[in-house]
């Protein structure tokens, strides 16, 4: 059993009054790749964002690399390891492409070079003085996962990278995260599209109602279909 | 003598220098306004009093301490400016999270506490503040006497604002300021730390009100009441150009000054309100100003 990466036990999370994560557990060992899957409200988003800190009225056990990042202030979650690529994107319209992909300060030596993402992304080499949000959907999820690269943070956090892309952009964005396993980053991935999931991760965690209810790998994808499609509702 | 439109070009291009000079101050008042309402989401009306701040902290200097006018130039700023930091980790952090209406409400209060202070001590009078002897005379253009001093305030305030826009539009500090006026939780997320980076802004929004103060000490003279005469004008400004926005407030700045000054030469009975009509039309025209992003 190799070590662990990120480890979540009995995580509770609230938005204000609203109870939304009810004793998540989950572990991630290094150089994973997974996904939680889950039909949308049930708390994938919130278990992607209370992790990061950004949900802030949690309970339970959040260690990072040996880290409690429980304690952390939001600011210094990334300099534990931890890059964050949410749902939403989050380009800023202010600031060109080289400046976004600059933003995030470099936590820790590893990080990729401008080179090694131009070439992992070349269309964001193409449009590097171009408004953040000029670019196309495709583009900016490009260049939200590559503002992370550079910053040497050990795993990422990602909010479904693929939803209202065109199939070639998500095979792209696919390649890409290949390659990123290779080079050994963790990664978790909250996704609906089972056929690009399938290509990427390693193991998938089943959420309901703010909580995990089952866990698999890859392997017994294909057998648990049906299970999953009637769970999902897709 | 030379006229244009039956106006003597003496006393037109008099009145734009005067305009040019306001403005100078204008663009220098409402750029901070607009990187503290940008960064913190807070109105700033204490504004006006630390522009008097900045003045008096020259002129005491000055006073007791014989420390001069270019000395001053950099402690005033730096003195208010760390004021400023004081104020927003005490009061103006805490206020964030709850409505506007508290940042709004505490800035307006601090602004009547330091006012209402000065003047218990210094009374309403002005106390005149001597012009640095470099920049005491005047120049003969040919076509008008330009005092020395007033050409320095001008060419000093465009240097002040061009820094001040290159700091934010060019740097990485500046591209972290800008993000963080876009969504200061994601930049936080990504290892920034944005509590910081709001001190930061309010101390500088704070020293460039002090700046401003100290040079107009020996334009206008130091009273307790100059910052609340001049930060309704600047208000102005800040909404004509939007909220917010770096460049629309310097522009507006020296844009507004101008235009005050014309209309003391063609119609004077209007020059106290030109700007606040502008203001008016402004509004219907274009309701976020015109360098607004959502209008």
């Amino acid at each position: 059993m190799p070590e662990t990466l990120l480890e979540v036990r009995g995580l509770n999370a609230w938005y204000g009054e609203s109870h939304v994560l009810h004793g998540v557990d989950m572990t991630v060992r290094p150089g994973e790749t997974v996904t939680l899957l889950g039909r949308n409200g049930v708390g994938k988003t919130t278990t992607l964002r209370a992790i990061m800190g950004i949900v802030r009225k949690r309970t339970g056990t959040l260690r990072f690399d040996g880290q409690d990042l429980l304690k952390l202030p939001l600011h210094r979650t990334a300099h534990a390891g931890l890059g964050f690529v949410p749902e939403e994107r989050g380009i800023f319209s202010t600031l060109d492409v080289m400046e976004n992909l600059m933003l995030p300060p470099v936590v820790a030596p590893g990080g990729m070079s401008i080179e090694e993402i131009f070439t992992l992304f070349p269309n964001l080499k193409e449009r590097r003085s171009s408004p953040g949000t000029k670019l196309s959907g495709g583009e900016q999820q490009m260049l939200a996962i590559a503002r992370m690269l550079r910053t040497g943070v050990k795993m990422l956090l990602l909010d479904e990278p693929t939803e209202g892309l065109a199939p070639v952009i998500i095979d792209r964005i696919g390649d890409a995260l290949l390659s990123l396993r290779e080079r050994g980053m963790t990664i978790l991935l909250v996704e609906q599209n089972f056929r690009f999931a399938s290509r990427i991760a390693d193991r998938f965690y089943v959420m309901e109602h703010g909580a995990i209810t089952t866990g698999f790998p890859v392997g017994e994808l294909e057998a648990r279909m049906p299970e999953l499609q009637e769970l999902l509702g897709v | 003598m030379v006229t244009i439109f039956g106006v003597p070009v003496q006393a037109l291009l008099g009145q734009l220098l005067v305009g040019l000079i306001n403005g100078s101050f204008y663009a220098m008042l409402s750029l901070g306004l607009a990187i503290i309402f940008g960064m913190l989401r807070i109105i700033n009306f204490a504004h006006g009093a630390l522009y008097m701040l900045g003045a008096f902290v020259g002129y005491l200097m000055l006073a007791h301490l014989g420390i001069s006018y270019w000395l001053a130039l950099i402690l005033s700023p730096l003195a208010v400016g760390l004021f400023g930091v004081i104020v927003e980790r005490v009061a103006l952090s805490r206020l964030y999270r709850v409505d506007p209406l508290y940042g709004l409400l505490f800035t307006f209060g601090l602004a009547l506490v330091v006012e209402g202070g000065f003047r218990y001590y210094f009374g309403v009078s002005g106390q005149p503040y001597p012009t640095p002897k470099a920049l005491t005379g005047g120049m003969n253009l040919g076509f008008m006497f330009l005092p020395v001093y007033r050409g320095w305030v001008v060419v000093a305030s465009i240097v002040v604002c061009t820094a001040t826009w290159f700091l934010i539009e060019r740097t990485k500090l500046g591209a972290y300021l800008r993000a963080s006026t876009e969504n200061p939780v994601l930049v936080q997320a990504f290892g920034v730390n944005v509590p910081v980076l709001l001190t930061f802004t309010y101390g500088l929004g704070c020293a460039l009100a002090a700046l401003a103060g100290i040079m107009a000490a020996p334009v206008y003279q130091v009273s307790p009441l100059m910052g609340s005469n001049i930060i309704i004008v600047v208000f102005a400004v800040v909404v004509v150009g939007g909220m917010g926005s770096i460049l629309g407030a310097i522009l507006t700045g020296y844009a507004l000054g101008l235009i005050e000054g014309l209309t003391k030469v063609f119609y004077p009975e209007a020059s106290n309100i030109v700007i606040f009509v502008v203001m008016a039309i402004v509004l219907l025209v274009r309701p976020a100003g015109l360098f607004g992003r959502d209008a």
